[in-house]
């Protein structure tokens, strides 16, 4: 057995005695500082914050959707108002074609005489419609067609999902079957062709009603969302609901009982909550996207309402002569698709349980 | 290749063929149910002449009949006779135009793998550096662009008045921009899935085990991630390949080119009932065969994959 | 006034550690000599009068063999196979950058075997990354050096390292399942080895990895090579990822966990293959571990690793009998013993944040005999014999209360 061994003085200072007692607990636990634990939500939420693309993506979709419900109450020109055309008076062409923030010669004689004309920001059509106004509408029906159609999905995918989940056995299998075929029909196709069907036979039924100012197009699009865009969310929440099944069962088998239920709520229901919502908002630019998609092949709303898709597709014929009645309704879409991706995916980031590290 | 996966591919093959099937039945009975007819847009015809027409075309029979012949004539390829345009038969004038939307279609879908791989891998092999960020904010951008926005864009750029490239299907160079419209979704859609399945694969076990014994950089790269990280690319061309046959819709009407989508929204325009039925059956048959093949092709790269 | 003790960096012995006479020079030695290393082979003669002594030695380089002599008590530039000098490494984690390892120092001899031990966080499999250098791409080493056979890795241009990793070090991994590529098949793979280091041609280099199979204890071979690694059981994986490891003849295998994620049974098998193959081959083993028991079966020195610092480091007798730092007793006193009833013991506390770490000694929080200079100052190492070192405030109070002890009589 050997000693530590030491030669004389090997310690070039003093030794400091006092220092070699022992430490006491409250010495000792300064030094572990805990990090607090949070929840679920709040650890998420902190997360998304610091995702500055994800909340300037917020911000940006929150202000446009503010923009078009707010403004159009307020702006001195319709979207289907065609300046030129005044009842009993001849149409006065110069309103038509304005390039951006010009007058119309009528217009011009009234700032002439000292009157304040509120000008025509993006100019106005061949028709002698503020361009402008019509893009904020158009953009209002987007964001609205995008919204219903996700919650549309949602609501029939968490029902036919849930049904199918729940029961299990053969039911959950003749109902996955289904899914599996409409999953694999190829869905612009069928869309286009029911849209085309569809305005044509529900044009009869709700001529007169409040549905005919919506158009047939709009009505077509929420049905064509409606019997192909569930599938998606239809699997996604069986898959959550077969995942809480087996943890039932697990727990049935353990004798902790009911406190077991509680359990479930308060850890799969987020987890599964999170997934649902995340995929229900990365939906909303798809259904933008097939919205814009075909209203630009003449599918979609009727006219006078416009929508960017339809009014890209107007302007597409007098593109070289006046390529912005194009450009704006393009970059709007794309503002906006872009704003929600990205959003979804900083929600995704921070809030799917799968990937946290 | 063993019983599993036959089995598996023949299970697929029949999901495809009831499909089809089902697509055609939709479509038919879809367009009969439009109110009035196909030639009520025609100049006024009188009864007679109407009752005449009704009768060539066979649309004065039972529907059911007028179903099964229509079955009868699908399997035999031969979608009867175009209703609006006189005397061309519906499988000729399909014929006439799918090459043009074939050569577009195939080589944009070739494009959009090759660079979506190509950069997607680099945005991968460079995490984090700038190359990487540059990728991802150009995929991020061009993956918000509907077809019909980029096309519109480049026809202004390059068409118009002091215009680079000519459009129409005449000539070769007509077609650069429609393949190009078509194929900045996709590749930028690869790219992205190309780069965090490469960054997945890179994170795992088994690449460590190649460096470790001594495998260069780049061939660890070609030989054991590219193989591994591929296979959502594979998923995905089945889907690619239903963007692309949609997007041409489009796209060929932009740029007026006289290909199978400019038909397809024309028919539908014009109520051409014949004519509808076989591209949309055409259309959709070649989508679902784009994406059997996809599966199966999946199927053998990944021996471990069952079915569902 | 209080000041804080200061020992010398050479510790209280004299580091003896690249001083050695010709006499004591044995076979599987390395030296330096005019700029060339070589590996002593053989000891021919030492009574050519008793002052001179000869060798046969072979360049590491160049293989060349040739025959050295030496005066007896010439002092020879010795080198280790494996030299590890304070080694550190970092990674960057989101905007911090964590410490994973910080001032490792161990050596490894030809045909020794060496464990590291310690939990999970200690570095312990960084330590071992960091060596062959297949650090994930946010590591970085940062300082200190790694020779082999005097040859500097830290550093060094990565293609002198490829013609290392695989061939003079090779590794292998915790879990075989994941390890091995899924999509080629295990033939495949060992060929990969073969062709990368080996200069034989397909025929050759299949019987090679056909033989090594059966070393391993892989039945019928020829069928396995065939195969995909989904089709194998953990203990079989394991061996054939030993197979590829050996297949050229390293001088030293790294074992990160070997045994850990497989049955007990399979456990005991495994490490049997590897002291036979080290027997075999003449290889030197750094067997990495949490666990006690296979350290103890199998390595020659022990050194112990918590929160990224070594520290304690001596010869298994030395660790198991005579430990010299609180979280090698901790470890020890943890292991259940047989025939008694007593309560398990624990080491009180949670594993060290490397993100948070405290100002002096790493286990300080943990530790029941802690001190108050534990929680200020790092403690400098000691050593308690040519083998054994620690750094531990309480032997440095121990070694004081002798002196003093000393001074008085």
């Amino acid at each position: 057995m050997s000693e530590p061994k030491f030669k004389k003085n090997p310690f070039s200072l003093q030794l400091d005695v006092s220092k070699f007692e022992l430490a006491t607990e409250e010495e000792k636990s300064q030094q572990e500082r805990m990090r607090p634990s949070v929840s679920f939500w709040k650890d998420g939420l902190r997360r998304f914050r610091k995702n500055k693309i994800a909340m300037a993506c917020a911000i940006i979709i929150v202000f446009i959707a503010l923009v078009v419900i707010i403004v159009p109450i307020f702006y001195p020109y319709s979207y289907s108002q065609q300046l030129g055309v005044r009842p009993f008076m001849p149409v006065d062409d110069s309103f038509n074609n304005l390039a951006p923030f010009t007058y119309s010669t009528t217009e011009q004689t009234l700032r002439d005489a000292g009157q304040f004309v509120w000008p025509h920001i993006f100019g106005t059509d061949d028709l002698g419609r503020d361009y402008f106004i019509r893009i904020l509408v158009g953009t209002r029906i987007s964001l609205l067609v995008g919204f219903f159609a996700s919650v549309i999905v949602l609501i029939i995918g968490v029902i036919y999902g849930s049904i199918s989940g729940y029961f299990g056995g053969k039911v959950d299998l003749a109902m996955m079957r289904v899914v599996d075929i409409i999953y694999a029909l190829p869905d612009m196709i069928i869309i286009i062709l029911l849209s085309v069907i569809l305005r044509q036979t529900l044009g009869n039924l709700i001529a007169g009603t409040v549905l005919e100012e919506i158009g047939t197009g709009m009505i077509s699009i929420f049905i064509v969302f409606g019997l192909l865009y569930w599938v998606g969310m239809a699997r996604l929440i069986r898959g959550e609901i077969l995942t809480i099944k087996q943890q039932d069962y697990v727990l049935a088998a353990r004798a902790s009982g009911a406190g077991g239920k509680h359990i479930i709520i308060k850890h799969l229901v987020p987890n599964s909550v999170s997934v649902i919502i995340i995929s229900a908002c990365l939906q909303i630019p798809s259904a933008i996207f097939t919205e814009s998609y075909l209203s630009f092949l003449g599918l979609g709303v009727s006219i006078p309402m416009p929508s960017l898709g339809s009014l890209a597709s107007d302007a597409l014929g007098s593109v070289f002569s006046y390529p912005h009645r194009l450009i704006i309704p393009a970059l709007v879409i794309c503002l906006i698709v872009l704003s929600f991706n990205l959003f979804g995916d900083g929600l995704r980031d921070s809030f799917d349980p799968k990937l946290k590290r | 290749m063993n019983s599993k996966t036959v089995w598996y591919i023949v299970k697929r093959i029949l999901l495809a063929i009831l499909t089809t099937w089902i697509v055609i039945t939709i479509t038919f009975f879809a367009m009969h149910a439009i109110p009035g007819g196909p030639f009520l847009s025609e100049k006024a015809v009188t009864e007679s002449v109407l009752e005449a027409l009704n009768a060539k075309y066979g649309l004065d029979k039972p529907l059911f009949i007028q179903y099964l012949n229509y079955l009868k004539g699908v399997i035999t390829f031969d979608f009867g006779p175009s209703i609006k345009m006189r005397g061309q038969n519906v499988t000729d004038v399909i014929l006439q135009r799918f090459p043009v939307s074939a050569a577009i279609g195939l080589i944009s879908s070739g494009l959009a793998i090759f660079f979506g791989v190509v950069f997607g891998s680099l945005a991968a092999v460079y995490h984090n550096k700038w190359i990487d960020k540059t990728i991802m904010v150009f995929s991020t951008a061009a993956v918000a662009m509907p077809s019909f926005v980029i096309a519109t864009i480049l026809l202004l750029t390059f068409c118009g008045v002091n215009g680079i490239l000519p459009i129409g299907g005449d000539t070769w160079q007509g077609l650069i921009l429609p393949i190009v419209a078509l194929m900045m979704y996709p590749a930028s859609y690869v790219t992205r899935l190309t780069r965090s399945s490469t960054l997945d694969v890179l994170s795992q076990d088994y690449i460590r085990t190649a460096r470790a014994k001594g495998v260069s950089f780049v061939k660890v790269i070609f030989k054991h991630s590219l193989r591994n990280a591929l296979t959502p690319v594979i998923t995905y061309s089945g889907p690619m390949i239903a963007y692309v046959v949609t997007g041409s819709l489009v796209v060929e009407r932009i740029f007026g080119v006289p290909g199978i989508g400019a038909l397809f929204v024309n028919c539908i325009t014009n109520r051409d009932y014949t004519m509808i039925m076989g591209t949309t059956i055409f259309l959709t048959v070649l989508v679902i065969v784009m994406i059997l093949l996809g599966d199966i092709l999946y199927k053998i790269v990944n021996p471990r994959v069952s079915f569902d | 006034m209080s000041k804080i003790v200061k020992i010398h960096d050479n510790g209280l012995f004299p580091t003896r550690d690249n001083v050695l006479y010709a006499k004591d020079l044995q076979p599987g030695h390395f030296f330096r000599k005019n700029g060339e290393v070589y590996e002593v082979f053989g000891k021919v003669d030492c009574e050519i009068g008793p002052e001179i002594c000869k060798f046969s030695v072979s360049d590491t380089k160049t293989k060349v063999e040739s025959f050295m002599s030496f005066a007896a008590t010439e002092v020879v530039d010795f080198v280790h196979l494996l030299e590890v000098n304070n080694l550190q490494t970092t990674f960057v984690v989101g905007k911090e950058k964590v410490k994973a390892i910080d001032g490792v120092t161990f050596n490894l001899e030809k045909g020794k075997t060496i464990g590291i031990v310690g939990e999970s966080g200690s570095g312990k499999s960084v330590t071992a990354y960091s060596i062959m250098q297949i650090l994930a791409s946010n590591g970085n080493i940062v300082g200190g050096s790694v020779k082999f056979q005097g040859q500097e890795m830290v550093g060094a241009d990565e293609k002198f390292i490829r013609t290392i990793r695989g061939a003079r070090i090779s590794i292998i991994f915790q879990d075989p399942m994941t390890s091995l590529n899924p999509v080629y098949t295990i033939g495949n793979q060992l060929l990969e080895a073969v062709k990368l280091h080996t200069d034989l041609d397909r025929a050759e280099g299949l019987e090679k990895c056909i033989e090594m199979l059966r070393l391993v204890g892989v039945n019928s071979p020829e069928k396995r090579m065939k195969q995909y690694p989904f089709e194998f059981s953990g203990g079989m994986l394991q061996r054939v990822m030993i197979a590829m490891a050996l297949i050229c003849e390293p001088d030293i295998l790294i074992a990160d966990e070997p045994t850990t994620a497989l049955d007990v049974t399979i456990q005991a098998q495994i490490l049997e293959l590897m002291r036979e193959l080290q027997k075999r081959m003449g290889m030197a083993i750094i067997i990495i571990t949490h666990d006690l028991g296979v350290v103890a079966d199998m390595c020659d020195e022990i050194a112990v690793m918590y929160g990224g610092k070594l520290v304690e480091k001596g010869t298994a007798k030395e660790i198991f009998y005579k430990p010299k730092h609180e979280y090698t007793k901790g470890l020890l006193n943890s292991i259940p013993k047989q025939g008694t009833r007593e309560r398990l013991k624990t080491i009180a506390g949670s594993p060290v944040d490397l993100l948070n770490l405290p100002k002096g000694c790493r286990f300080s929080p943990r530790c029941a005999s802690c001190m108050k200079i534990c929680l200020e100052e790092y403690p400098a190492e000691m050593r308690m014999s040519e083998t054994h070192s620690a750094s531990c405030w309480l032997n440095v109070k121990a070694a004081f209360e002798k002196e003093k002890e000393g001074d008085g009589q």
